[in-house]
């Protein structure tokens, strides 16, 4: 469905069903393709939306560096070996221990990879056929989607902050800043909220707990 | 055409070169704390970013619209039952159906 959407909703962003296929096929990395999508759609240039797409993607630094450990071989093998994470072939080779599975990472990448090229050509080619995205609602999928992925994240808490200073960051710049920056500038909550954190910790460290 | 070799290239080797430095540079070795934290915040605050100026904007204006209507009843849908599919499907839904009226 996700998959079907992207290839539908690349149009509104100027991509050919064939680019839309090809970008599926090389990226392979869906929320960091909506997101470069959904700044491009909304008027952002590629500068904007590049930038978007790298922020959304930092998380892969983390998960690559937990990683590394468990991948054999030499530089250029791991970096290669380390293409084939994502979010959810990380989770399922996890052990739980801090090593990974790599036969369960290149596996469950597989899979998904084929579902995620697959269902990107469906809706690419489905385009023509179905006419007006807008018509079918479709244009509320990337919000809806970006909403799920934060609801499933920051339920409550320092995350519930951090996405609603974000959120509001965001908007106050739609009316005055170019598309594709409210999104970008909106990442500075991130700070804030790193910040709030740290102090919070050395409150508590000399406070002696 | 151009735009669109410029964004899938861009995003291409972004991505690569993203997924390549964990494994590399930092295989063995740990992330500062305030790195992790960092990463873990981002996120929240670009997808509430995502969401509000999609949602809640048009172009360079503020307005709300079916699709507004239909990304709040997702959320709640994912709120109740942590359903992706279920968001999404009701957030299109609803805003088709808003737009037929």
């Amino acid at each position: 469905m996700v998959s079907v959407s992207f290839g539908v909703l690349a149009e509104t962003a100027g991509l050919s069903p064939l680019a839309a296929i090809v970008m599926s096929a090389i990226v392979y990395a869906g929320s960091a393709q909506f997101t470069a999508i959904a700044i491009i759609a909304g008027g952002g240039g590629v500068g904007a939306a590049l930038a978007a797409a790298a922020l959304i993607n930092s998380r892969f630094l983390a998960m690559g560096a937990a990683l590394g450990p468990s991948l054999p071989g030499n530089a250029a093998s791991r970096a290669a070996q380390g293409q084939t994470v994502v979010d959810a072939s990380w989770v399922l080779a996890s052990r739980g221990d801090g090593t990974f599975d790599r036969n369960m990472l290149f596996g469950s990448s597989a899979i998904q990879y084929v579902t995620w090229l697959s269902g990107t050509v469906v809706g690419a080619l489905a385009g023509d056929v179905l006419g007006d995205p807008e018509k079918l609602g479709l244009d509320a999928v990337y919000p809806a989607f970006f909403l799920a992925l934060l609801v499933s994240e920051a339920r409550s808490g320092r995350p519930l902050g951090v996405a609603a200073l974000g959120g509001a960051i965001a908007l106050a710049l739609v009316p005055i800043a170019p598309a594709g920056v409210p999104v970008l500038v909106a990442s500075v909550a991130a700070l804030v909220g790193l910040t709030r954190s740290a102090r919070a910790d050395a409150r508590r460290k000399a406070e002696g707990r | 055409m151009s735009t669109s070799v410029a964004l899938i290239g861009g995003c291409a080797l972004i991505t690569a070169a993203i997924k390549s430095v964990g494994p590399i540079a930092l295989g063995g070795r740990e992330l500062p704390d305030w790195f992790s934290s960092l990463v873990v915040l981002l996120a929240p605050a670009l997808l509430a970013a995502l969401v509000v100026t999609q949602a809640l904007a048009d172009g360079d204006r503020l307005a709300a619209g079916p699709d507004t209507a239909g990304v709040v009843a997702g959320g709640l849908v994912v709120f109740k039952t942590g359903s992706i599919i279920g968001c999404v499907v009701v957030a299109a839904a609803l805003t088709a159906g808003l737009r037929a009226l």
